[in-house]
Protein backbone atom coordinates (compact mmCIF):
# COMPACT_ATOMS: atom_id res chain seq x y z
CA UNK A 1 0.00 0.00 0.00
CA UNK A 2 1.26 3.41 -0.93
CA UNK A 3 1.05 5.65 2.13
CA UNK A 4 1.96 8.84 0.33
CA UNK A 5 -0.54 11.54 1.32
CA UNK A 6 -0.61 13.01 -2.16
CA UNK A 7 -1.23 9.78 -4.01
CA UNK A 8 -3.81 9.84 -6.75
CA UNK A 9 -4.51 8.06 -9.96
CA UNK A 10 -1.06 8.97 -11.30
CA UNK A 11 0.54 6.26 -9.22
CA UNK A 12 -1.52 3.64 -11.01
CA UNK A 13 0.58 1.81 -13.59
CA UNK A 14 -0.59 1.73 -17.17
CA UNK A 15 -2.07 -1.72 -17.66
CA UNK A 16 -4.06 -0.84 -20.75
CA UNK A 17 -2.01 -3.19 -22.90
CA UNK A 18 -3.07 -6.22 -20.85
CA UNK A 19 -5.88 -8.38 -22.29
CA UNK A 20 -9.24 -6.63 -22.02
CA UNK A 21 -11.14 -9.85 -21.41
CA UNK A 22 -11.34 -10.14 -17.60
CA UNK A 23 -11.55 -13.93 -17.82
CA UNK A 24 -8.11 -13.99 -19.49
CA UNK A 25 -6.68 -11.42 -17.09
CA UNK A 26 -7.84 -13.27 -13.99
CA UNK A 27 -6.56 -16.59 -15.34
CA UNK A 28 -3.13 -15.03 -15.93
CA UNK A 29 -3.20 -13.41 -12.50
CA UNK A 30 -4.19 -16.60 -10.70
CA UNK A 31 -1.58 -18.70 -12.45
CA UNK A 32 1.11 -16.11 -11.71
CA UNK A 33 0.17 -15.84 -8.04
CA UNK A 34 0.01 -19.61 -7.63
CA UNK A 35 3.43 -19.94 -9.29
CA UNK A 36 4.86 -17.31 -6.93
CA UNK A 37 3.37 -19.03 -3.88
CA UNK A 38 1.23 -16.01 -3.06
CA UNK A 39 -2.01 -17.95 -3.22
CA UNK A 40 -3.28 -21.53 -3.29
CA UNK A 41 -5.95 -22.55 -5.78
CA UNK A 42 -7.63 -24.79 -3.21
CA UNK A 43 -7.98 -21.81 -0.85
CA UNK A 44 -9.65 -19.80 -3.62
CA UNK A 45 -12.01 -22.75 -4.17
CA UNK A 46 -12.79 -22.85 -0.44
CA UNK A 47 -13.57 -19.12 -0.27
CA UNK A 48 -15.92 -19.37 -3.23
CA UNK A 49 -17.63 -22.53 -1.98
CA UNK A 50 -18.07 -21.11 1.53
CA UNK A 51 -19.40 -17.69 0.60
CA UNK A 52 -21.46 -18.73 -2.41
CA UNK A 53 -23.13 -21.76 -0.84
CA UNK A 54 -22.61 -22.17 2.89
CA UNK A 55 -23.05 -18.57 4.02
CA UNK A 56 -26.06 -16.78 2.65
CA UNK A 57 -29.49 -15.23 3.12
CA UNK A 58 -30.76 -18.40 4.77
CA UNK A 59 -28.94 -17.15 7.89
CA UNK A 60 -30.60 -13.75 7.87
CA UNK A 61 -33.94 -15.40 7.14
CA UNK A 62 -33.67 -17.47 10.33
CA UNK A 63 -33.07 -14.28 12.33
CA UNK A 64 -36.14 -12.67 10.75
CA UNK A 65 -38.37 -15.71 11.32
CA UNK A 66 -37.34 -15.89 14.96
CA UNK A 67 -38.11 -12.19 15.41
CA UNK A 68 -41.59 -12.84 14.00
CA UNK A 69 -42.42 -15.71 16.34
CA UNK A 70 -40.53 -14.74 19.51
CA UNK A 71 -41.52 -11.35 20.94
CA UNK A 72 -38.69 -11.32 23.47
CA UNK A 73 -36.10 -12.07 20.77
CA UNK A 74 -37.59 -9.37 18.54
CA UNK A 75 -37.35 -6.81 21.32
CA UNK A 76 -33.71 -7.66 22.02
CA UNK A 77 -32.91 -7.69 18.30
CA UNK A 78 -34.34 -4.22 17.73
CA UNK A 79 -32.63 -2.84 20.86
CA UNK A 80 -29.15 -4.17 19.88
CA UNK A 81 -28.93 -6.90 17.28
CA UNK A 82 -25.26 -7.81 17.73
CA UNK A 83 -25.77 -10.06 20.78
CA UNK A 84 -28.86 -11.97 19.56
CA UNK A 85 -27.31 -12.45 16.10
CA UNK A 86 -24.16 -13.67 17.85
CA UNK A 87 -26.18 -16.17 19.89
CA UNK A 88 -27.43 -17.62 16.60
CA UNK A 89 -23.81 -17.90 15.44
CA UNK A 90 -24.05 -15.48 12.55
CA UNK A 91 -21.50 -12.80 13.42
CA UNK A 92 -18.45 -12.96 11.20
CA UNK A 93 -16.98 -11.51 8.04
CA UNK A 94 -18.47 -8.09 7.32
CA UNK A 95 -20.93 -8.62 10.16
CA UNK A 96 -19.37 -7.69 13.49
CA UNK A 97 -21.81 -5.00 14.64
CA UNK A 98 -25.41 -5.43 13.56
CA UNK A 99 -28.39 -3.10 13.68
CA UNK A 100 -31.81 -4.58 12.87
CA UNK A 101 -34.52 -2.25 11.60
CA UNK A 102 -38.14 -3.25 11.22
CA UNK A 103 -40.46 -2.49 8.33
CA UNK A 104 -44.00 -1.68 9.43
CA UNK A 105 -47.12 -0.14 7.89
CA UNK A 106 -45.69 3.31 8.69
CA UNK A 107 -41.91 2.90 8.17
CA UNK A 108 -40.04 1.34 5.26
CA UNK A 109 -36.29 0.80 5.70
CA UNK A 110 -33.86 0.20 2.83
CA UNK A 111 -30.09 -0.32 3.01
CA UNK A 112 -27.31 0.85 0.68
CA UNK A 113 -23.58 1.49 0.65
CA UNK A 114 -23.11 4.58 -1.51
CA UNK A 115 -19.30 4.52 -1.20
CA UNK A 116 -18.62 0.88 -2.06
CA UNK A 117 -20.60 -2.30 -1.39
CA UNK A 118 -20.78 -2.89 2.39
CA UNK A 119 -23.19 -5.72 3.13
CA UNK A 120 -23.64 -8.24 5.99
CA UNK A 121 -21.99 -11.27 4.39
CA UNK A 122 -22.65 -13.85 7.08
CA UNK A 123 -26.33 -12.88 7.20
CA UNK A 124 -27.02 -12.29 3.50
CA UNK A 125 -24.09 -13.81 1.61
CA UNK A 126 -22.39 -12.02 -1.27
CA UNK A 127 -24.27 -8.92 -2.50
CA UNK A 128 -26.07 -9.15 -5.85
CA UNK A 129 -24.81 -6.96 -8.72
CA UNK A 130 -27.80 -4.60 -8.57
CA UNK A 131 -26.93 -3.69 -4.96
CA UNK A 132 -23.40 -2.75 -6.11
CA UNK A 133 -24.60 -0.93 -9.24
CA UNK A 134 -23.86 2.76 -9.76
CA UNK A 135 -27.56 3.49 -10.26
CA UNK A 136 -28.56 1.97 -6.91
CA UNK A 137 -25.71 3.61 -5.01
CA UNK A 138 -26.40 6.99 -6.59
CA UNK A 139 -30.18 7.00 -6.51
CA UNK A 140 -31.56 5.24 -3.46
CA UNK A 141 -30.37 7.89 -1.00
CA UNK A 142 -31.96 10.61 -3.11
CA UNK A 143 -35.12 9.14 -4.59
CA UNK A 144 -35.84 5.96 -2.63
CA UNK A 145 -39.56 5.95 -3.47
CA UNK A 146 -38.85 5.95 -7.18
CA UNK A 147 -36.28 3.18 -6.86
CA UNK A 148 -38.65 1.13 -4.73
CA UNK A 149 -41.43 1.66 -7.27
CA UNK A 150 -39.14 0.27 -9.97
CA UNK A 151 -38.66 -2.77 -7.72
CA UNK A 152 -42.45 -3.14 -7.52
CA UNK A 153 -42.70 -1.78 -3.98
CA UNK A 154 -45.13 1.13 -3.79
CA UNK A 155 -44.78 3.34 -0.73
CA UNK A 156 -47.91 5.15 0.39
CA UNK A 157 -48.10 8.82 1.28
CA UNK A 158 -47.44 9.37 4.96
CA UNK A 159 -45.13 6.37 5.19
CA UNK A 160 -41.57 7.29 6.23
CA UNK A 161 -38.82 5.85 4.06
CA UNK A 162 -35.60 5.42 6.04
CA UNK A 163 -32.49 4.89 3.94
CA UNK A 164 -29.47 3.47 5.79
CA UNK A 165 -26.13 4.27 4.13
CA UNK A 166 -23.54 1.79 5.49
CA UNK A 167 -20.55 4.09 5.94
CA UNK A 168 -18.88 2.21 8.84
CA UNK A 169 -18.40 -1.39 10.05
CA UNK A 170 -22.00 -1.46 11.24
CA UNK A 171 -24.25 -3.63 9.11
CA UNK A 172 -27.98 -3.19 8.77
CA UNK A 173 -30.53 -5.99 8.52
CA UNK A 174 -34.10 -5.15 7.53
CA UNK A 175 -36.80 -7.18 9.28
CA UNK A 176 -39.51 -7.24 6.61
CA UNK A 177 -43.19 -7.15 7.51
CA UNK A 178 -44.56 -10.60 8.23
CA UNK A 179 -46.93 -11.38 5.36
CA UNK A 180 -50.62 -11.83 6.07
CA UNK A 181 -51.77 -15.41 5.85
CA UNK A 182 -48.62 -16.70 7.58
CA UNK A 183 -50.13 -16.96 11.08
CA UNK A 184 -50.13 -20.75 11.22
CA UNK A 185 -46.67 -21.27 9.76
CA UNK A 186 -43.75 -22.74 11.71
CA UNK A 187 -40.54 -20.78 12.30
CA UNK A 188 -38.75 -22.94 9.72
CA UNK A 189 -41.48 -22.42 7.11
CA UNK A 190 -41.45 -18.69 7.79
CA UNK A 191 -37.67 -18.58 7.29
CA UNK A 192 -38.15 -20.19 3.88
CA UNK A 193 -40.45 -17.30 2.92
CA UNK A 194 -37.91 -14.57 3.64
CA UNK A 195 -36.07 -13.41 0.52
CA UNK A 196 -32.64 -11.81 0.38
CA UNK A 197 -34.01 -8.66 -1.22
CA UNK A 198 -36.63 -8.24 1.53
CA UNK A 199 -33.82 -8.11 4.11
CA UNK A 200 -32.19 -5.26 2.16
CA UNK A 201 -35.55 -3.50 2.10
CA UNK A 202 -35.94 -3.89 -1.66
CA UNK A 203 -38.92 -6.26 -1.61
CA UNK A 204 -42.05 -7.05 0.35
CA UNK A 205 -43.07 -10.59 1.20
CA UNK A 206 -46.17 -12.57 0.33
CA UNK A 207 -47.25 -16.05 1.30
CA UNK B 1 -11.02 11.83 -1.42
CA UNK B 2 -13.64 13.45 -3.61
CA UNK B 3 -13.58 10.52 -6.00
CA UNK B 4 -15.87 8.79 -8.44
CA UNK B 5 -16.73 6.18 -5.77
CA UNK B 6 -18.64 8.83 -3.80
CA UNK B 7 -21.81 8.43 -5.85
CA UNK B 8 -24.63 9.08 -3.42
CA UNK B 9 -27.10 11.48 -5.03
CA UNK B 10 -25.50 11.64 -8.49
CA UNK B 11 -27.80 11.87 -11.49
CA UNK B 12 -27.57 10.14 -14.82
CA UNK B 13 -27.08 6.44 -14.06
CA UNK B 14 -30.52 5.35 -15.28
CA UNK B 15 -32.64 2.57 -13.84
CA UNK B 16 -31.24 0.16 -11.24
CA UNK B 17 -30.40 -3.10 -13.02
CA UNK B 18 -32.53 -5.04 -10.53
CA UNK B 19 -33.62 -8.58 -11.35
CA UNK B 20 -35.46 -10.86 -8.97
CA UNK B 21 -33.31 -13.52 -7.28
CA UNK B 22 -30.19 -12.37 -9.09
CA UNK B 23 -27.31 -14.86 -8.67
CA UNK B 24 -24.26 -13.46 -6.88
CA UNK B 25 -21.83 -14.47 -9.63
CA UNK B 26 -22.46 -14.15 -13.37
CA UNK B 27 -19.31 -15.84 -14.64
CA UNK B 28 -16.73 -18.23 -13.28
CA UNK B 29 -13.95 -15.64 -13.50
CA UNK B 30 -15.88 -13.54 -10.96
CA UNK B 31 -15.67 -16.45 -8.52
CA UNK B 32 -11.89 -16.60 -9.01
CA UNK B 33 -11.57 -12.84 -8.31
CA UNK B 34 -13.68 -13.19 -5.15
CA UNK B 35 -11.42 -15.98 -3.93
CA UNK B 36 -8.18 -14.22 -4.95
CA UNK B 37 -9.20 -11.10 -3.05
CA UNK B 38 -9.28 -12.95 0.26
CA UNK B 39 -6.73 -15.72 -0.30
CA UNK B 40 -3.77 -13.76 -1.63
CA UNK B 41 -0.92 -13.14 0.80
CA UNK B 42 -0.65 -9.43 1.61
CA UNK B 43 1.91 -7.65 3.78
CA UNK B 44 1.43 -7.17 7.49
CA UNK B 45 -0.44 -3.93 8.09
CA UNK B 46 -2.82 -4.40 5.16
CA UNK B 47 -6.22 -3.05 6.18
CA UNK B 48 -9.78 -3.17 4.90
CA UNK B 49 -9.72 0.62 4.80
CA UNK B 50 -6.50 0.65 2.80
CA UNK B 51 -8.07 -1.77 0.31
CA UNK B 52 -11.17 0.42 0.02
CA UNK B 53 -8.99 3.44 -0.61
CA UNK B 54 -7.10 1.58 -3.32
CA UNK B 55 -10.41 0.76 -5.01
CA UNK B 56 -11.58 4.39 -4.89
CA UNK B 57 -8.29 5.52 -6.46
CA UNK B 58 -9.00 3.61 -9.67
CA UNK B 59 -8.99 6.33 -12.35
CA UNK B 60 -12.61 7.52 -12.78
CA UNK B 61 -13.00 6.59 -16.46
CA UNK B 62 -11.77 3.06 -15.72
CA UNK B 63 -13.86 2.81 -12.56
CA UNK B 64 -17.05 3.53 -14.47
CA UNK B 65 -16.20 1.23 -17.34
CA UNK B 66 -15.25 -1.71 -15.15
CA UNK B 67 -17.73 -4.17 -13.75
CA UNK B 68 -17.57 -4.71 -9.99
CA UNK B 69 -15.20 -7.67 -10.07
CA UNK B 70 -13.04 -6.04 -12.74
CA UNK B 71 -12.47 -3.26 -10.21
CA UNK B 72 -11.37 -5.86 -7.68
CA UNK B 73 -9.01 -7.43 -10.21
CA UNK B 74 -7.53 -4.06 -11.09
CA UNK B 75 -7.17 -3.21 -7.38
CA UNK B 76 -5.40 -6.49 -6.70
CA UNK B 77 -3.03 -5.89 -9.63
CA UNK B 78 -2.14 -2.38 -8.47
CA UNK B 79 -1.55 -3.26 -4.82
CA UNK B 80 0.54 -6.34 -5.63
CA UNK B 81 2.62 -4.27 -8.03
CA UNK B 82 3.01 -1.47 -5.47
CA UNK B 83 3.97 -3.97 -2.77
CA UNK B 84 6.58 -5.50 -5.04
CA UNK B 85 4.94 -8.92 -4.81
CA UNK B 86 4.75 -9.11 -8.61
CA UNK B 87 6.16 -7.11 -11.52
CA UNK B 88 4.40 -5.71 -14.56
CA UNK B 89 6.54 -7.99 -16.73
CA UNK B 90 5.30 -11.01 -14.78
CA UNK B 91 1.70 -9.83 -15.07
CA UNK B 92 2.10 -9.42 -18.83
CA UNK B 93 3.68 -12.85 -19.19
CA UNK B 94 1.34 -14.59 -16.75
CA UNK B 95 4.45 -16.29 -15.39
CA UNK B 96 6.97 -15.68 -12.64
CA UNK B 97 10.46 -14.49 -13.57
CA UNK B 98 12.86 -17.37 -13.95
CA UNK B 99 14.91 -16.22 -10.95
CA UNK B 100 11.90 -15.77 -8.66
CA UNK B 101 11.73 -17.97 -5.55
CA UNK B 102 8.17 -19.03 -4.71
CA UNK B 103 6.87 -18.34 -1.22
CA UNK B 104 5.71 -21.28 0.84
CA UNK B 105 3.40 -19.56 3.33
CA UNK B 106 0.18 -19.03 1.34
CA UNK B 107 -2.96 -19.60 3.43
CA UNK B 108 -4.55 -23.03 3.10
CA UNK B 109 -8.27 -23.76 2.77
CA UNK B 110 -8.49 -24.75 6.45
CA UNK B 111 -8.13 -21.05 7.31
CA UNK B 112 -11.35 -20.08 5.52
CA UNK B 113 -13.77 -19.24 8.33
CA UNK B 114 -16.63 -16.88 7.50
CA UNK B 115 -17.63 -16.71 11.16
CA UNK B 116 -14.34 -15.30 12.37
CA UNK B 117 -15.16 -11.90 13.88
CA UNK B 118 -12.73 -9.06 13.25
CA UNK B 119 -12.52 -6.31 15.79
CA UNK B 120 -13.46 -2.78 14.76
CA UNK B 121 -14.99 -1.66 18.06
CA UNK B 122 -12.88 -0.79 21.11
CA UNK B 123 -13.48 0.43 24.64
CA UNK B 124 -11.70 3.75 25.00
CA UNK B 125 -11.20 5.78 28.17
CA UNK B 126 -12.84 8.83 26.60
CA UNK B 127 -16.54 9.56 27.06
CA UNK B 128 -18.64 10.23 23.98
CA UNK B 129 -19.19 13.94 23.31
CA UNK B 130 -22.69 13.55 21.92
CA UNK B 131 -25.81 11.89 23.25
CA UNK B 132 -28.81 10.24 21.63
CA UNK B 133 -31.30 12.82 20.41
CA UNK B 134 -28.75 15.61 20.16
CA UNK B 135 -28.75 17.85 17.10
CA UNK B 136 -25.39 17.90 15.33
CA UNK B 137 -23.84 19.23 12.15
CA UNK B 138 -21.53 17.14 10.03
CA UNK B 139 -18.15 18.50 9.08
CA UNK B 140 -17.15 19.64 5.64
CA UNK B 141 -13.74 18.01 5.14
CA UNK B 142 -12.38 17.42 1.65
CA UNK B 143 -9.30 15.31 2.32
CA UNK B 144 -7.22 13.95 -0.55
CA UNK B 145 -7.03 10.72 1.45
CA UNK B 146 -9.67 8.24 2.59
CA UNK B 147 -12.82 9.22 4.44
CA UNK B 148 -16.21 7.61 4.86
CA UNK B 149 -18.14 10.88 5.07
CA UNK B 150 -19.83 11.15 1.66
CA UNK B 151 -20.06 14.52 -0.05
CA UNK B 152 -23.85 14.58 0.09
CA UNK B 153 -23.79 14.49 3.90
CA UNK B 154 -21.15 17.15 4.59
CA UNK B 155 -22.11 20.33 6.44
CA UNK B 156 -25.63 19.04 7.11
CA UNK B 157 -27.70 19.13 10.29
CA UNK B 158 -29.21 15.98 11.75
CA UNK B 159 -29.86 14.08 14.94
CA UNK B 160 -27.87 11.43 16.75
CA UNK B 161 -30.01 8.30 16.91
CA UNK B 162 -27.49 5.58 17.85
CA UNK B 163 -24.07 5.41 19.53
CA UNK B 164 -21.92 2.42 18.56
CA UNK B 165 -19.00 2.89 20.95
CA UNK B 166 -15.55 3.68 19.53
CA UNK B 167 -14.70 2.24 16.10
CA UNK B 168 -11.52 2.14 14.04
CA UNK B 169 -11.23 5.43 12.15
CA UNK B 170 -10.90 4.78 8.40
CA UNK B 171 -9.39 8.24 7.79
CA UNK B 172 -6.18 7.20 9.60
CA UNK B 173 -6.32 3.42 9.29
CA UNK B 174 -6.41 3.49 5.49
CA UNK B 175 -3.08 5.34 5.50
CA UNK B 176 -1.17 3.17 7.96
CA UNK B 177 -1.54 5.86 10.64
CA UNK B 178 -3.20 3.71 13.24
CA UNK B 179 -6.69 2.54 14.13
CA UNK B 180 -7.45 5.65 16.25
CA UNK B 181 -10.70 4.29 17.75
CA UNK B 182 -13.21 7.15 17.77
CA UNK B 183 -16.82 7.29 18.93
CA UNK B 184 -19.19 6.40 16.13
CA UNK B 185 -22.81 7.47 15.85
CA UNK B 186 -25.70 6.96 13.49
CA UNK B 187 -27.02 10.35 12.45
CA UNK B 188 -30.48 10.84 10.97
CA UNK B 189 -30.92 13.54 8.36
CA UNK B 190 -34.25 14.69 6.96
CA UNK B 191 -34.22 13.94 3.24
CA UNK B 192 -35.04 17.61 2.61
CA UNK B 193 -31.95 18.71 4.53
CA UNK B 194 -29.87 16.72 2.03
CA UNK B 195 -31.85 17.06 -1.20
CA UNK B 196 -34.06 20.10 -0.86
CA UNK B 197 -37.79 20.49 -1.26
CA UNK B 198 -38.14 17.86 -3.97
CA UNK B 199 -37.54 15.15 -1.37
CA UNK B 200 -40.50 13.69 0.51
CA UNK B 201 -41.07 15.48 3.82
CA UNK B 202 -41.43 12.11 5.59
CA UNK B 203 -38.19 10.55 4.42
CA UNK B 204 -34.86 10.31 6.22
CA UNK B 205 -31.32 9.16 5.46
CA UNK B 206 -29.17 7.56 8.17
CA UNK B 207 -25.37 7.46 8.09
CA UNK B 208 -22.69 6.28 10.50
CA UNK B 209 -20.42 9.23 11.26
CA UNK B 210 -17.35 9.38 13.50
CA UNK B 211 -17.21 11.98 16.27
CA UNK B 212 -14.35 13.92 14.65
CA UNK B 213 -16.67 14.73 11.74
CA UNK B 214 -19.49 16.11 13.93
CA UNK B 215 -20.04 19.30 15.86
CA UNK B 216 -22.75 20.41 18.26
CA UNK B 217 -25.33 22.83 16.93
Amino acid sequence: MNHDETHDSRDHPDMSHLPSDPALRVRAMESLLVEKGLVRADTIDAYVQTFEHEVGPQNGARVVARAWVDADFRERLLADATAPVGEMGYLGAQATDIVAVENTSSVHNIVVCTLCSCYPWTLLGIPPAWYKSYAYRARVVREPRKVLQEFGVNIGEGVEVRVWDSTAEVRYLVIPERPSGSDDMSEADLAALVSRDSMIGAARLEV
Amino acid sequence: MDGIHDMGGMHGFGPVPWVADEPVFHADWERRVWGLMFSTTRPEGTTLDGNRHSLERIPPALYLNFSYFERWLYHLSTVLLAEGAITLEELEAGHARADSTPRTDAAGPELVDPYQVEQYRYDIPVAPVFSIGQTVRSGNPHPAGHTRLPRYARGKTGQIILHHGAHVLPDTNAHGKGESPTHLYTVRFAARELWGSEADANDTVQLDIWECHLEAV
